[in-house]
C-alpha cells in the first residue's frame, strides 16, 4: 500500500535547498537561531515545538520533536501535557468562534 | 526478566555482538567505521595518556536485571572476583601510580570480598568509587548498613537513577526500583552523603531509557536537583549523563525494536573529536572478575582484551610500562563514548 508520507523523507529536509538555495539558507539560519537557548531554554522550546507540531499535524515535526524532547530530558507525562496544551488552544479556537455564531443567531432569531 | 545468558539468547555471545556491530562499520564504504573517524581526526591509533584509575568489575551477580545493562548482569550470574584476584589487584595498585579504584559489577556489594577490598583500598589512601545501584541497600538486612560502611571508608558513591519519576526509572530498571532507590538515597543523605560540607560525595547517573541520546548534563542536573529536593527532600552532588552503548542487553533491545540502524547512525553522526580526546580508556584499565585486563568495561563485556603481549594480559603480570605503550582496542560501540558531549563513567568528556 502506498502512503503520502515516507519516514525516510524527514532526513531529506535539508535537500529543499536543491531548489531555491538562497531561500532555504535563510530559512535554516533563522530556524537554528530560533531554537538556541535564549529567554526560553532549549528544552522549553522543544516542548513548544512538539505542541505546535501536533497543532499543525506535521508528522515530520512530530517525529523530530518527540526525539528532541526525549533528548532534552522530557518524559511522557510532560510531552503529553504539552500536546494537551495544543489541543486546548485548538479546541478553544473552535469554541471561541462560536461567539460569532451566537451573535448571528441572536440577530436572526426571534 | 532474565539475563541473555540465562535465556541462551544469541547476543549473550560476545562474538555474535561483534558481528552485529561490524555491520555498521561497512556503511558509507567503510567511512562509518570508528577507526576511519579517529583517523580523519588524527587520533588513530588511540593511545593512553596516563594510568590513573583501576576499574574493578567485581562480578556479574546483581539483584537487578536492568534492560540496558551492558554487563548482562543478574541474580543468575555466578561470576565473581575471588580474593586471590583482589589481592593481585592490590599488589598492582601498590606498584603503580593509580590513585583511584572504581568498583563496579553487577552489584559490587554482592561480592563477599567487597568490604575487605574497600577497607584495604581505604588504608592505602586510594580514592574509592563504588557504583551502587541503590536497591542493594534495601534488598537484604545484611546490606542495610552499607551507607555507614561507605561513610566510614569515605567512599564516593555513584548511583544510577534514570529519572526522577517511577514510570521512567522502573521501565528501565524493574518494578519497584524507583521507590527502593528513593529509600536508599534518604539513608545515604542521613549519613551525610550529598550534603553540603560533609565531604561525602553522592553522584547520580542518568542514562536514557531508550534509543536516544542524553540531554545536556548541567541543565538536567538542575532539573533533578529541584525535583528530588522538592518531592523527596533528597540532595546529591553531581549528575552525570551517559550514553547507552550498543553492547549486550542494550544491543539486544536495539535489534529487537528495530532501532539498531537509526541509533548507530545517530551515534556516528554525532561523533565529536573533542569528546574522543577525553575518553576514559585513556586514563584507566578495566580488570575483569577473572583478573584479565581490558581498556574499559565495555571492551571487557565484548571480550576485547588489551593489545599487549599475551603473557601480560592478566593483573597477576601487571606491567604499567607495557600498558602505557599500547594501542587502545576500538570497535563500533566506541561511538557511544564520542557522541555529542561525550560519555564516560564520570559523565560528559567535553
Amino acid at each position: 500500500m502506498e502512503n503520502y508520507y515516507n519516514p525516510a523523507d524527514l532526513k531529506k529536509f535539508g535537500n529543499i535547498a536543491d531548489f531555491q538555495k538562497p531561500l532555504a539558507d535563510k530559512f535554516f539560519d533563522y530556524y537554528g537561531e530560533v531554537f538556541k537557548e535564549g529567554a526560553l531554554t532549549a528544552r522549553e522550546k522543544s516542548l513548544i515545538a512538539l505542541a505546535v507540531a501536533h497543532a499543525v499535524q506535521c508528522p515530520y515535526c512530530i517525529e523530530a520533536y518527540t526525539t528532541d524532547s526525549l533528548e532534552k530530558g522530557c518524559d511522557e507525562a510532560q510531552m503529553m501535557e504539552a500536546v494537551h496544551v495544543a489541543a486546548a488552544i485548538k479546541g478553544g479556537a473552535v469554541l471561541v468562534h462560536s461567539t460569532q455564531m451566537m451573535n448571528k443567531y441572536k440577530e436572526l432569531s426571534m | 526478566m532474565k539475563s541473555l545468558y540465562a535465556l541462551n539468547e544469541p547476543l549473550s555471545s560476545e562474538r555474535v555482538q561483534l558481528l552485529e556491530l561490524a555491520i555498521s562499520s561497512s556503511w558509507d564504504n567503510g567511512a562509518a567505521s570508528f577507526a576511519a573517524h579517529l583517523t580523519k581526526t588524527n587520533l588513530f591509533p588511540l593511545k593512553p595518556i596516563k594510568l590513573e584509575v583501576f576499574q574493578l568489575n567485581l562480578g556479574k551477580m546483581c539483584n537487578q536485571v536492568c534492560k540496558h545493562c551492558h554487563v548482562d548482569a543478574g541474580p543468575d550470574r555466578k561470576e565473581i572476583m575471588t580474593r586471590e584476584v583482589i589481592d593481585l589487584c592490590l599488589l598492582a595498585i601498590d606498584q603503580s601510580q593509580v590513585h583511584t579504584a572504581d568498583l563496579t559489577g553487577g552489584a559490587p556489594e554482592m561480592n563477599p570480598e567487597f568490604r575487605y577490598l574497600v577497607e584495604q583500598l581505604s588504608q592505602r589512601k586510594i580514592k574509592v568509587i563504588v557504583r551502587c545501584n541503590l536497591t542493594i541497600i534495601m534488598a537484604n538486612k545484611k546490606y542495610h548498613d552499607l551507607p555507614a560502611f561507605f561513610r566510614k571508608n569515605k567512599v564516593e558513591v555513584v548511583s544510577s537513577l534514570p529519572f526522577y519519576t517511577s514510570a521512567k526509572t522502573d521501565s528501565q530498571r524493574g518494578d519497584g526500583v524507583f521507590k527502593s532507590s528513593i529509600e536508599a538515597l534518604k539513608l545515604l543523605n542521613k549519613e551525610g552523603y550529598g550534603i553540603e560540607g560533609s565531604g561525602l560525595i553522592l553522584n547520580l547517573v542518568y542514562n536514557p531509557a531508550g534509543a536516544f541520546l542524553p540531554p545536556e548534563q548541567h541543565a538536567l542536573e538542575k532539573e533533578f536537583k529541584q525535583r528530588l529536593s522538592t518531592s523527596y527532600q533528597i540532595s546529591f552532588n553531581n549528575l552525570f549523563t551517559i550514553t547507552n552503548l550498543p553492547v549486550s542487553r542494550f544491543l539486544d533491545y536495539l535489534i529487537k525494536t528495530q532501532n539498531f540502524e537509526s541509533y548507530m547512525h545517530k551515534l556516528i553522526d554525532a561523533y565529536n573529536p573533542i569528546a574522543a580526546t577525553g575518553v576514559m580508556c585513556r586514563n584507566m584499565i578495566s580488570i575483569g572478575y577473572d583478573g584479565k585486563l581490558y581498556d574499559c568495561d565495555f571492551n571487557q563485556m565484548l571480550a576485547l582484551e588489551v593489545e599487549i603481549d599475551q603473557s601480560h594480559r592478566h593483573i597477576g603480570q601487571f606491567s604499567e610500562l607495557l600498558l602505557a605503550d599500547r594501542n587502545i582496542v576500538i570497535n563500533q560501540h566506541c561511538f557511544g563514548c564520542t557522541a555529542g558531549a561525550g560519555s564516560s563513567c564520570g559523565g560528559t568528556t567535553v
